[in-house]
């Protein structure tokens, strides 16, 4: 055909203006408006639920870092020091120094209330004995002026939270209505303040009735040692189960059916792995029960599909023109996978690692079934092998032991173990998130 | 076809470096490849044309075991390097590659550097003992590839950098810093502009000196200028082989003269 004989066809009719949008584009827009408007609203209903989820974690959680204490100026000079040691009940004479000394500070301060020895007791707790102790250690701070901060009673701290008030409190052992009186008094003289409570952090697991002792430290270590089993277990495991399976096993009906079989053991409840721990570790090979070993080896049994669908993954994305350079210039295969490969594909592996160590750390079901909650984690581990073998809680086994326990007082630190949970779990997810982003190539 | 410059056609020596009998390739049930003969010269460049899907690159990809990665691929019949057969069981496959060196379509440099891309090959076959040797090996490489002067001072900036023509030339040099034998290509300038494409057919002109090249290439203008033998493949058969001259001026095979005019292909 020409342009001449182009030309000599008569023109065909003007197609619609541009101009005018006709009906079916019409209705593609208002389709795509509507799809739009279902994202967004998805994307905020996903964003109000985090935010209620965030504001009442915190709301909860934040009293658990605090606390009240009493800060006195106390000075013991070396004749009281002697003279308390020859007594024969030696705190009491402590308790005496220290009740003078606080009734001076509120005197210095205008306030009055009357108290006796076992009202502060009560409030503070046996006083005379930590002053002794800290005098005993510290013989060089005998007529020195020392400030002393004292945790206020978990019922007292309650009672600056909001928890106890004067209308629901009731006569006890614990605490007597006319004691908030004296409460009040050191708190207008400036004395009784918040403080940060570090026995929160530092402190191990107390007993059912002192939830202002407890502390979440000790689950920390051994979570902390589970870490340490689940990645020694499954990093290489699981990288090297991966590798054979992606660059060196044969393609035939064996490895499909393992290769299904990994798929569906990420997908195995994980109390299932906790009662296969328990009947297995604990049972048959007679582990210790409770201890962050056995909890290690189920977590590994639970994170090795993970780390090992997303090393596969990430060995698979690395294009087959860097294997097939390794193999041209005369490179063996186990060559071209670990001087090639590998390396590329290491940012996924360190991400699906972290992402499947971020997950075992949370998991609380398995860890119900091996004992390690309910158990009241008390000390610290003695040394590095006894952190591995003797009973511990972890955290999340923490948190739930809490929130079972009756006294009201467990319940702040229930959330605030979920905070500290959360932010591990976050420092985590974001060196994942770090990792892939500075070592992510592109090809 | 006035556009091919059909220069000089002189071959060195009669020698063969590869010959290829009775050669059936096949993929799972699909015969890709059969019965290929085929006399592979010494210090010649031989190229090897046909439409696509006609098993050029599965031959060529026969003379180094490259094959051997893909599970369902079997070779049968007998390839000779050298007078060995490359397909005897006591043959490794990675000693293979040593000496026959292969470059591919898409310029895969690794993404490390420049000089790590090129003393890889060698340091691999432990074919040098101190640094100063590597050096020396890197540098006599990228000579021979016609990209020591762009590179020779950002030997260590990352082999990725380079532009498509460049990165082409490198994994050249890294095929040769080896010493190969034979040097494969398939299609080294699909991905080239013409500027870079003609570098790249000088230097596999000069390689021709040293080695026995082998060529895969979809432009017959391609085949015409830097080949002196041709193989015409066509749905897994060896049509016609002989001086590229011949091929393109006077071709026997009807099959042959239809391709290279544009009939069919």
């Amino acid at each position: 055909m020409t342009d001449a004989s182009l030309n000599s066809v008569p023109a065909a009719p003007r197609s619609r203006s541009l101009h005018t949008v006709d009906e079916r584009t019409r209705k593609r827009n208002a389709a795509e408006k509507r799809f739009r408007v279902y994202g967004v609203t998805a994307i905020l209903i996903g964003i109000v639920f985090l935010a209620v989820l965030a504001v009442s974690i915190v709301r909860s959680g934040m009293p658990a870092f605090s606390r009240m204490v009493v800060e006195i100026d106390f000075v013991l000079t070396q004749e009281q020091f002697d003279e308390a040691e020859a007594q024969l009940m030696k705190t009491s004479a402590y308790q005496a120094y220290f009740n003078a000394a606080l009734q001076e500070s509120l005197n210095a301060a205008g306030v009055s209330a009357p108290f006796d020895e076992a009202a502060v007791e009560r409030i503070l707790g046996k006083t005379g004995g930590i002053l002794r102790e800290f005098y005993r250690e510290n013989p060089d701070r005998l007529g020195q002026p020392v400030s002393f901060e004292l945790p206020a009673s978990s019922r007292v701290d309650g009672y600056y939270k909001g928890r106890v008030t004067r209308d629901t409190i009731v006569d006890s052992r614990f605490l007597m209505k006319s004691d908030l009186d004296i409460v009040d008094a050191m708190h207008d003289a400036g004395i009784l303040k918040r403080g940060f409570n570090w026995t929160f952090i530092q402190g191990t697991d107390s007993g059912v009735d002192n939830p202002g002792g407890a502390g979440i430290g000790a689950s920390v270590i051994g979570s902390f040692f589970m870490m340490i089993v689940v990645l020694v277990l499954s990093l290489p495991i699981g990288v090297a189960a991966s590798i054979y399976l992606e660059e060196f096993a044969p393609q035939n009906r064996f490895t499909d059916l393992i290769e299904v079989n990994i798929s569906n053991l990420a997908a195995v409840p994980s109390i299932v792995f906790g009662i296969l721990g328990l009947a297995v570790f604990i049972q048959f090979m007679h582990l210790p029960q409770s201890a962050p070993l056995v909890g290690g080896l189920v977590l590994t049994l639970m994170t090795l599909p993970t780390i090992i669908i997303a090393t596969r993954a990430s060995l698979k994305a690395v294009p087959p023109s860097i294997r097939d350079a390794a193999l041209g210039v005369g490179a063996s295969r186990m060559q071209a996978v670990f001087h090639h490969v590998l390396p590329l594909a290491m940012p996924g592996i360190l991400t699906g690692t972290i992402i499947g160590l971020a997950q075992a750390l949370g998991e609380t079901a398995p860890l119900l079934l091996i004992g390690m909650v309910g158990y009241v984690a008390r000390e610290y581990p003695d040394s590095l092998v006894a952190g591995f073998t003797e009973a511990n809680s972890a955290m999340p086994a923490q948190i739930y032991t809490w929130a079972a326990r009756a006294d009201v007082g467990f319940y702040e630190k229930a959330w605030g173990g979920i905070i500290i949970l959360l932010m591990f779990l976050l420092t985590m997810n974001i060196i994942a998130i770090i990792l892939r982003r500075r070592y992510e190539r592109r090809w | 076809m006035d556009d091919m410059r059909l220069t000089e056609r002189t071959v060195d020596t009669n020698e063969s470096k590869i010959t290829a009998r009775k050669v059936q390739v096949y993929y799972g049930d699909t015969h890709a490849l059969r019965d290929v003969d085929v006399d592979i010269l010494d210090k010649a460049v031989t190229a090897f044309i046909g439409p696509s899907g006609c098993g050029k690159s599965t031959f060529l990809r026969c003379i180094n075991r490259m094959n051997d990665t893909i599970s369902v691929a079997r070779v049968e019949g007998e390839i000779k390097l050298d007078g060995e057969d490359i397909y005897d069981a006591k043959v490794d496959p990675v000693q293979l590659r040593a000496k026959v060196g292969m470059v591919f379509q898409k310029p895969n440099p690794f993404p490390k550097s420049i000089y790590d891309n090129v003393s890889y090959g060698p340091k691999i076959h432990g074919m040098t003992r101190s640094k100063a040797e590597l050096d020396e090996i890197v540098e006599k490489s990228l000579r021979r590839a016609a990209l020591w002067d762009e590179v020779k001072d950002r030997l260590n900036e990352p082999g990725t950098g380079l532009s498509g023509g460049q990165q082409q030339r490198l994994c050249i040099a890294r095929a040769v810093a080896t010493e190969p034998e034979v040097l494969l290509m398939d299609e080294p300038c699909s991905a080239l502009d013409p500027i870079a494409t003609a570098q790249v057919e000088e230097l596999i002109d000069e390689l021709r000196s040293n080695f026995s090249v082998v060529i895969v290439t979809h432009s017959m203008q391609q085949a015409a200028r830097v080949s002196q033998r041709t193989a015409f493949f066509h749905l897994g058969y060896l049509v016609e082989y002989g001086e590229t001259g011949q091929i393109f001026t006077n071709p026997k095979d009807p099959r042959t003269e239809s391709y290279i005019t544009g009939r069919i292909g």
